[in-house]
């Protein structure tokens, strides 16, 4: 795969907040990118350096191997939903989304076609004639997202594309952008709070913290060798065990309940349970951690052997399914 | 009537009793004045006539309005342009220095009228400051003829109201989500398509405002034509001191001013209901 937008050595600072830290990145061609971290982990910041409204005061970006440093924002290939979403109020949702194909200069017929397309996909079309104001939060961020699509940029830059939309519709629009994208074949760079959201959707994902590159993998890979306990316990639910000055990391579905064979084994009592959907979640207070370890079953598993609320389980894993931190 | 209705009609009531006494009254009383006939030896001669209002018509008149309305749309379209641009400067400059920018723009309001206009004669005379500073640069000539023309009368409408506009248009630009300005960049637009497409009609109520402002007090203004025009421009203002004051024709007087209170009217609420189309069209939508 090729290499379409490299990052090498970005600092951004204001003042004395360095929102960005020396961060080194390459995003290849037709990538769907997760950017995942914390609030004010710099996230924002970095997509706008990509889109051109924040120059680096370190560092080079470089998209198809040419710097674009200097390239103003209207001459990049390069679009950004904007957080706030930043639609024009007094134009209607359809003015908004053709505005820019309308500084390309199509013709009428083809931004006409173009806008209802993306109406019809981001299921816009009743809504054209209204304002902004007019629509929920929803709507609204629909119609950001319309408005950056129907470019068709080499690269697409989304700050919380899905953050207000409702678990239905946001399930559906994760798979939509995921269509849209294999379709359209435009390099997607997403950010995000929800990591299950980055791990549903990405090729790669990338964790920050405090403008700095912590990791960056496929999900499998942030998922299952996370690298450091920050970003252990950013991705999916983690149980920190803390022995002789290291800790120890397991993920709940690791946790086997009254096992034949197993490496460690600990007795606790069952504080909690709770199904999500088919799984079902249990709080085992030992006294191994401060909080009780959290220990996930299959509906198969738990129907085997049933276990209630104040019941005294034992709990085993094998050491090949932990992962060890010493910070 | 609920407690609260009644509350706000009693708070209103001594600025409706002011305006009455001081406002409707008096207005009423020159509107009355302008359908009886002016007697022989001045006064009045209480016997209706339209007379006056049909004198208006009369193309000396009808002319003066018109001048006067040139003069008034110069002036208009000079301090909307220089506002605006003042005004987008101060929005752009980093906010916690924009009241200081504000209060300095406003300090003219600060003197009086008359000796903020004095002030021009000082400068445009043909000896005045210009002509000595021309002078100092070596200029031998004639001194240039300044005062006492159409210029100097514009130069001190737009002086002396520009404030008004910068006010009027600082408020929209300063409330502009500069993210708005970002995206269209951002969609393809350069500098000046944002400002034609976003940024333009996102504040035109602010310079509508303005510009209605500037032109209601300079159609009426006597005192800037008399002093800066040295009375060769005659304007309606100079027309209705003139009639109730050495022509002694308070009833022609009364319907010129009745003419010219008809157009300010007319003209702010126009800008009224524009303002309040904004506002409705979009209650309309959500409600229906
Ligand atoms: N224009 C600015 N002026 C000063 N500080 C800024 C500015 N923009 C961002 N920062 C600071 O830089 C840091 C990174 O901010 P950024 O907006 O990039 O975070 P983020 O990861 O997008 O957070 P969130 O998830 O809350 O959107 C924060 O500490 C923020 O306060
Ligand atoms: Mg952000």
């Amino acid at each position: 795969m090729t290499t379409l937008l490299s990052i090498d050595g970005v600092t951004k600072r204001f003042g004395r907040v360095t929102a960005v830290d020396r961060l080194s990145l390459d995003i290849r061609e037709n990538e769907f990118f997760a950017l995942l971290g914390a609030s004010g982990s710099g996230k924002t910041t970095l997509l706008r350096m990509l889109a051109g409204f924040e120059t680096p005061e370190e560092g080079a970006i470089c998209l198809d191997g040419a710097d674009i440093a200097h390239v103003p924002p209207n001459r990049r290939p390069v679009n950004l939903m904007f957080q706030s979403y930043a639609l024009f109020p007094h134009m209607t949702v359809e003015g908004n989304i053709a505005y820019g194909l309308e500084m390309e200069r199509l013709p009428r017929a083809e931004i006409a076609t173009r806008v209802g397309e993306i109406m019809e996909i981001t299921e816009l079309s009743q809504m054209a004639r209204r304002k902004p104001d007019q629509l929920s939060g929803g709507q609204r961020q629909r119609v950001a997202l319309a408005r950056a699509l129907v470019k068709r940029p080499r690269l697409l830059l989304l700050d919380e594309p899905l953050g207000a939309l409702d678990k239905k519709l946001r399930a559906a629009m994760q798979l939509e952008l995921k269509r849209l994208q294999d379709e359209v074949g435009i390099t997607f760079i997403v950010v995000t709070h929800d990591q299950e959201e980055a791990l549903v959707m990405a090729d790669r994902i990338a964790i920050l913290k405090d403008g700095r590159l912590l990791q960056v993998g496929t999900p499998h890979e942030v998922y299952e060798a996370p690298a450091s306990r920050y970003a252990a316990d950013f991705i999916g639910v983690m149980n920190f065990i803390n022995s002789a000055g290291r800790t120890i990391a397991i993920r709940p579905e690791r946790i086997r309940l009254f096992p034949d064979t197993a490496d460690r084994t600990v007795e606790g009592r069952v504080t909690a349970r709770a199904y999500h959907g088919l799984d079902l979640m249990l709080h085992v207070a030992t006294g191994l951690s401060p909080t009780p370890l959290v220990v996930r079953l299959t509906a198969e598993a738990a129907d085997r052997r049933p276990v209630a609320q104040g019941d005294t389980v034992t709990l085993g894993w094998n050491d090949a399914d932990t992962r060890t931190f010493t910070d | 009537m609920n407690a609260s209705n009644a509350r706000s009609t009693a708070l209103m009531a001594p600025a409706l009793a002011w305006l009455t006494a001081l406002m409707v009254i008096p207005c009423g009383l020159i509107l009355a004045l302008g359908f009886f006939r002016r007697g022989i030896y001045g006064g009045i001669e209480y016997s209706f006539t339209l007379e006056n209002f049909a004198l208006l018509l009369d193309p000396l008149y009808a002319g003066i309005f018109l001048t006067s309305a040139r003069i008034a749309g110069t002036a208009t379209l000079i301090a909307v342009v220089i506002g605006y641009a003042a005004a987008y400067a101060i929005a752009a400059a980093p906010r916690h220095r924009q009241p200081l920018l504000l209060f300095l723009a406003v300090l003219p309001f600060w003197s009086n009228y008359l000796i903020r206009t004095y002030a021009w004669i000082v400068l445009l005379n043909r000896e005045g400051l210009i002509t000595q500073f021309l002078r100092m640069m070596g200029y031998e000539g004639e001194p240039p003829s300044l005062l006492y023309t159409e210029g100097a009368v514009i130069v001190g409408l737009v002086y002396n109201y520009l404030p008004f506009v910068i006010l009027a248009c600082y408020a929209p630009l300063s409330r502009l989500n500069p993210e708005l300005a970002e995206a269209s960049r951002d969609l393809g637009a350069s500098a000046f398509t944002t400002f034609r497409r976003v940024i333009l009609p996102m504040t035109l109520h602010g310079i509508a405002a303005g510009a209605v402002f500037v032109f209601v007090l300079s159609i009426g203004n006597f005192i800037t034509p008399a002093l800066l025009g040295g009375g060769r421009f005659q304007m309606i203002g100079n027309l209705i001191y003139a009639q109730f004051l050495t022509a002694n024709d308070w009833p022609f007087g009364a319907a010129l001013s009745m003419a010219l209170i008809a157009i300010m009217l007319g003209l702010l609420t126009l800008q009224a209901m524009a303002a309040e189309k904004g506002a409705g069209e979009r209650r309309e939508v959500l409600d229906g």
